[in-house]
């Protein structure tokens, strides 16, 4: 198990390599650089800004360079947000991205797993075509969509909830509601599938011909045997939620790492945006393992594939 | 059938559940207090890069800085005219060359050190200092010998026209007569800096190092900072050793960085901020219908233009250029596409500049602008080439440009085609002059036509044209040098005269600053700098 897991990380370091080589060249090809302004700067400040990044070196010996830095555990100077360096920003906003994400996954699985027994309960019945619609548009309605629409309604019309923020506890219901939303639809088909697969097996038959409850078979017997493809589903759901809450984060105004990415991408921030493509690739990697690792776990044949 | 039972699955999501916990240790401070306590809450548009007053760029930072730091001189929140600010007092030679300044005895950094002249000088020689390459530093080129200290090609700062004649006395020569030297004392590339704090953490002219953080940051402004929660809040509170701690009625101001309109408004809204940085297009009528007391439209020093390549065809030819200025409906655009008040723009810089009002404008004349097409031998349009119309990515820009696109169809009958860039790249294409036309924006650093119309002198960083007229060049710097506001104002108009002739940009409207703001905030006074003045604000209620 140990050699396996060991095997998998020894295999992060040749695609995390591609990753940034790849990042790196493509930031520096693209048009405009983290010194371009509106306001024209005259030519000594620019060069000298440039030297101050070493941007006035060869494009490869900037490369090795920062490689260099990199295998020291060096992710650079933000180069348009100087008060901090890259791995300090994102040791600042990881942590919030990573509330955001948890939250999210745990709306996911408590809203997709009740709505996914109760639809299982009778197939083709209006108790499953109801949450299976909403599953089917909980997946359709982007965030964009859903985030500002869920605002008009929870936090305009009914003055519940904050519009944007993240302090107080009731601040975190409509990003994780919002961001958990589609991944709640996929977990409700899933366990949903899962549901009615265990439910035709003889156990299930048994069970209910020795009088259980039908809430104690949903529950007691075929549930557990109903979400392995859930756990199969939640690495990337997790890589995802984690990773892809940009546009949830920019509606609600909450300060994590999403965010900073694409502020970086849009400022040219060099090496906030390799650090961030860098700490991201980790993170999905990780998850990855995590649910090899747990699926060998709960599955020894795995661990020979 | 594979088998494994809950408690295995229970163990999985527990320990994804705890390492997301254990990561959770955001601070739960901030704004509790600047949301109960009294405290202007403030929509501040994008996250400040810096709170360094000699390093900052943009106007989030700026107005943070402003409450941040006083300069020499502050402005009449009315009528801009310069009141005393960190200097009590000062006197001008008569040639207009030569300032002294009186500080205040009672001056204190937000440490209780005094403030004195010695910050002042460091403080300029800091942001003009080669290593620090700040990308303001040319605004302190009017003093006598700075350009030179600035560019590297002199290294003895004593040679630098400023000098502290004791703690208390400041003396300044310039270049040559600056008519906005005094007005542009706000602007925060001249606010003193505390010695001490830059050079306990780092060196003077190093970027970028943890001074300006809280607990470190010293200012010698009405507030000082409390908390810095990147994309979250900056919270500033009242300085007790402000020289005028006693008439500052706010406790605290809370900057909320939103960027995106539609949540800027919403949080108005919902009464979570007092100020908002800008309203969305289509709110502006919604406003204005229902709740007109909220919105603010204010003239603001800035003109929205679309610049045109000289350097290739069509536009290397002035009856091409000055036919596409004239052909545009620009009071359609104003009232029934832009909307927010804006005014429409028939010359470069916008009216009543520091008393100066451009006389030569480019008129809305179609018959004229076909005859000149014609003339450059596109009658009716016909075997005009493709050009296009360049605009970073934005809704409105897309609108306007739609618009405009449309007018020269129907009076010019000719095709522009429209090309949307993400801003960087839109940037970098202006600066390399790889565009037919592109649309622009200039928002003045100083209350002064030389602001804009210097812009389009030879080689300039800001012409991006290509446009390049010695007889212009010859004005703007003849302007630059005159002391005698009547002369200097003549120049300006034979300078933007000549400008409007050759037409190197399309002027399209005055900008005009839209916001939101609570009846509840008093002492506010409108100005077209969108210059905020924090310690003479208030709340009704408030404390």
């Amino acid at each position: 198990m140990a050699r396996f897991a060991l095997r998998r990380v020894l295999e992060f370091v040749p695609v995390l390599l591609v990753i940034v080589t790849v990042t790196f060249f493509l930031v520096r090809l693209a048009p405009g650089g983290p010194f371009d302004t509106e306001k024209a700067v005259s030519a000594e400040v620019r060069q000298k800004l440039e030297e101050t990044y070493h941007l006035d070196a060869p494009l490869a010996a900037q490369y090795v360079e920062y490689l260099t830095g990199l295998a020291h555990g060096d992710l650079g100077p933000s180069m348009k947000k100087p008060s901090r360096s890259v791995a300090e920003w994102i040791w600042l906003r990881f942590p919030v991205s990573l509330e955001l994400g948890v939250y999210a996954l745990l709306v996911a699985l408590g809203i997709g797993l009740v709505a996914g027994v109760v639809a299982s309960w009778r197939p083709n019945s209006w108790t499953d075509y109801l949450p299976m619609s909403l599953a089917m548009v909980g997946i359709c309605v982007p965030s964009f969509v859903l985030g500002p629409l869920l605002v008009l309604v929870f936090s305009l019309w009914l003055g519940w909830l904050p519009v944007s923020g993240w302090d107080a506890p009731a601040d975190k219901i409509l990003p994780a509601l919002t961001l958990g939303a589609a991944y709640a639809a996929y977990v409700a088909r899933l366990s949903r599938g899962g549901m009615l697969e265990v439910l035709s097996q003889d156990f299930i038959r048994t069970a209910r011909a020795k009088g259980a409850s039908e809430a104690r078979v949903l529950v007691r017997h075929a549930l557990r045997g109903s979400v392995q493809p859930v756990v199969a589903f939640l690495g990337p759901a997790a890589a995802g939620l984690l990773s892809g809450s940009f546009v949830v984060e920019t509606i609600f105004q909450v300060p994590g790492l999403g965010r900073e990415f694409v502020q970086a991408a849009f400022n040219r921030d060099y090496t906030m945006i390799l650090g961030t493509v860098l700490f991201f690739a980790t993170l999905i990697l990780l998850f990855n393992l995590i649910v090899d690792v747990g699926q060998a776990w709960l599955d020894p044949r795995a661990r020979y594939e | 059938m594979k088998n494994y039972n809950v408690s295995q699955l229970t163990l999985v999501l527990a320990s994804a559940w705890l390492l997301g916990v254990a990561g959770c240790s955001s601070p739960s401070s901030t704004t509790a207090e600047g949301r109960d306590g009294g405290f202007l809450q403030v929509g501040n548009g994008d996250e400040p890069q810096e709170l360094d007053p000699q390093v900052v760029t943009g106007v989030p930072e700026h107005r943070i800085c402003g409450a941040l730091f006083e300069g020499l001189v502050n402005l009449d929140p009315e009528t801009l005219a310069p009141m005393p600010g960190a200097a009590a007092s000062w006197t001008v030679s008569d040639d207009g060359t030569l300032y002294r300044f009186q500080l205040r005895p009672e001056g204190r950094w937000s440490n209780g050190d005094p403030v004195t002249a010695g910050d002042f000088v460091y403080a300029w020689q800091r942001i003009l200092s080669p290593g620090l390459a700040s990308e303001y530093g040319y605004m302190l080129w009017c003093i006598k010998n700075a350009r030179a200290y600035n560019e590297g090609l002199l290294t003895d700062f004593s040679q630098v026209g400023v000098r502290a004649l004791d703690d208390l006395e400041l003396e300044v020569t310039l270049e040559h007569p600056t008519a906005y030297f005094l007005s542009m004392q706000v602007h925060s590339s001249w606010y003193p800096v505390h010695r001490a704090t830059i050079e306990r953490i780092g060196a003077m002219d190093e970027r970028g190092t943890k001074w300006t953080q809280p607990g470190n940051h010293v200012g010698n402004g009405a507030f000082m900072l409390k908390e810095w929660y990147p994309n979250k809040v900056i919270t500033v509170v009242r300085n007790p050793y402000y020289w005028n701690a006693a008439e500052v009625r706010l406790p605290g101001v809370s900057f909320h960085p939103i960027n995106d309109l539609l949540t800027e408004e919403r949080n108005f809204r919902r009464g979570r901020l007092h100020l908002t940085e800008n309203v969305p297009v289509n709110k502006i009528e919604v406003y204005q219908r229902e709740h007109p007391e909220q919105l603010h439209i204010d003239p603001y020093l800035g003109t929205y233009f679309y610049r045109l390549n000289v350097t290739r065809p069509p536009f290397d030819d002035v009856r091409v250029r000055r036919a596409f200025a004239m052909a545009l409906d620009r009071e359609t655009l104003v009232n029934k596409v832009v909307k927010g008040g804006r005014q429409a723009a028939y010359h470069f810089t916008p009216p009543d500049t520091a008393g100066y009002t451009c006389a030569a404008t480019i008129p809305y004349d179609v018959e004229e602008a076909r005859r000149l097409l014609a003339e450059a031998g596109y009658p009716n349009g016909e075997s005009f080439p493709q050009v296009e119309l360049l605009y970073n990515t934005s809704e409105n820009h897309k609108l306007i440009a739609a618009a405009v696109q449309q007018m020269w169809k129907e009076s010019l009958n000719v095709e522009v085609g429209l090309l949307n860039q993400d801003w960087k790249v839109y940037l970098a294409s202006m600066q390399n002059l790889d565009y037919g036309m592109a649309r622009s924006g200039w928002i003045a650093d100083v209350v002064d036509p030389i602001n804009f119309l210097e812009c389009f002198t030879t080689g300039n960083g800001n012409n991006r044209t290509g446009y390049s007229s010695a007889a212009y060049d010859d004005l703007i710097t003849q302007a630059a040098r005159e002391a005698d506001p009547a002369t200097r104002r003549g120049l300006f108009q034979q300078a933007e005269a000549l400008l409007m002739a050759d037409a190197p940009l399309v002027p399209i409207y005055f900008y005009t600053r839209v916001y939101l703001m609570s009846p509840k905030v008093k002492g506010w006074h409108s100005n077209p700098l969108g210059y905020i003045p924090f310690k003479d604000l208030y709340l009704d209620g408030g404390t």
